[in-house]
């Protein structure tokens, strides 16, 4: 087993077993899509016209807050400065960590988003666009908030920094995934248009992710 | 004078202690002026006096762009050529450009809602301004979060590099999308299509900014060195109480 993929499933098996990450964040995202109609009223044609922007609203930030467990936890116990001492290169080590964390929080909150869509009331075509734009989504932003959480890994209370520092580079991630969903479901722009540019997102984060973070890493640790 | 002979900063401080005041009185007179320049141009035809906002808003708008320029070839300068004020100039430089950026955004707003009968549109570059913004604070607080500056300086210089990615978002965004705010009508090619009459005491003012850009950061770089003088004098005598 090379030591990237050792990475990958000890990142999946803490994870899952933990217990915390990945049900968290589709807890959040629930509760999230649950507060919105208590905003804005029971009106189900309106909620159907937002419902793919509060899904994408909701996958982001459940993304956000999860992205403290990314980094964090491996800086305290000290397999952090284990990582950056090995042999394998810390981008690639970094992007093994993304992977994994995104394979445990992002891909659930795929899953979860057709069946909050029916909270929503969208039809099977909006839900189908809303989970394959956050399909391809989802990467960039745990990407994108690698780099916040290899800035703010040695901080103790830098949760709310770290959204602070992620939200403004995820913005357009955000609005060519709702621009997409929406494309799918009214037009006039044809699907693949914003699509296409959100998975240009998801590629330019899948490189500049991991390249920043590692630079952070290494000169946030010494 | 080279970059180099300027990175001590006790030869930064004395050279900066002489330039001030003749920097602060230039600024003054660029002011004086271009206020001067903007009494006597004329009203637009449309506009009328309203036009005379752009002479605020624009030179706001192109400084705080331009120190976040100026943050992200420091934050090289930190990271690459390990310059020793490198650090100070991007930490001096990020107030000053949040402010700049936000008078454009406000003198932005109090001019669109004559004009445009909106004080706010979410089009591509009002948008990507406001997200400029947003960055500049996200900066500011990671500057104020980690204590030792040294740490503090290399992740702000990772964070403006990644954020410099916007700023040719912000230059372009009139041109690759459909914007309620006007095109590019200043630096476009094929030259300025603003008469001078107007364009002249744009340009004034946008000098006269500019000073008062440079004043404020070397005023601002001065008081971080002199504020890490002071840090490090405490942090001396705590140590020294400690020891009998």
């Amino acid at each position: 087993m090379t030591a990237l993929s050792a990475l990958l499933a000890r990142d999946l098996r803490l994870a899952v077993r933990v217990g915390g990450g990945a049900l968290i964040g589709v807890l959040f995202f629930l509760i999230v899509v649950t507060l919105v109609p208590f905003a804005i009223g029971p009106d189900l044609a309106l909620l159907a016209r937002i419902g793919p922007a509060i899904l994408w609203l909701g996958a982001l930030l459940a993304s956000l807050l999860a992205l403290d467990r990314l980094l964090a936890m491996d800086q305290e116990d000290g397999s952090l400065d284990l990582i950056l001492t090995a042999r394998v290169p810390l981008e690639l080590a970094v992007a093994a960590k993304a992977l994994a964390h995104w394979l445990t929080t992002g891909v659930p909150l795929i899953i979860a988003a057709p069946l909050l869509g029916l909270l929503l009331n969208l039809d099977p075509k909006a839900t189908a666009a809303v989970a394959l734009t956050l399909l391809a989504g989802t990467p960039a932003l745990t990407f994108t908030g690698l780099i916040g959480a290899a800035l703010t890994v040695a901080l103790r209370r830098g949760g709310l920094l770290l959204v602070i520092l992620v939200l403004p580079l995820t913005v357009p991630v955000l609005i060519f995934g709702v621009a997409a969903s929406n494309a799918a479901i009214i037009g006039p722009v044809p699907f693949g248009t914003p699509f296409s540019i959100l998975c240009a997102l998801t590629l330019i984060s899948l490189v500049i992710g991991p390249l920043a973070a590692a630079i952070a890493l290494r000169q946030g640790l010494d | 004078m080279s970059l180099i002979e300027l990175a001590n900063p006790s030869r930064f401080l004395a050279l900066t202690g002489r330039a001030l005041p003749w920097l602060l009185a230039a600024t003054v007179l660029a002011f004086a002026f271009g206020i001067s320049q903007i009494y006597f141009a004329p009203d637009d035809y449309q506009q009328g006096a309203t036009v005379k906002i752009m002479f605020i808003h624009v030179p706001a708008a192109w400084l705080g762009v331009f120190a976040w320029v100026l943050m992200s070839v420091a934050a090289l300068g930190t990271l690459v050529w390990r310059h020793p004020l490198a650090d100070v100039a991007a930490k001096a430089a990020a107030p000053i450009g949040a402010a700049f950026t936000l008078m454009c955004l406000v003198t932005g707003s109090l001019w669109g809602r004559p004009m445009w009968g909106t004080y706010w549109v979410w089009d591509a570059r009002l948008t990507s301004v406001l997200v400029l913004f947003l960055m500049y604070l996200g900066v500011i607080a990671l500057w104020r979060t980690i204590d030792d500056p040294a740490q503090a300086a290399r992740a702000a210089a990772v964070l403006t590099l990644v954020g410099a990615i916007n700023i040719p978002i912000i230059k372009f965004s009139v041109d690759w999308w459909n914007t309620l705010h006007q095109p590019a009508s200043v630096l476009r090619l094929g030259g300025s299509t603003i008469h001078p009459a107007i364009l002249d005491p744009l340009i004034v003012m946008a000098v006269a900014f500019t000073l008062l850009f440079l004043t404020l950061h070397l005023a601002a770089m001065r008081n971080e060195i002199m504020r890490r003088r002071v840090r490090t004098l405490m942090m001396l005598q705590a140590g020294a109480r400690v020891r009998p």
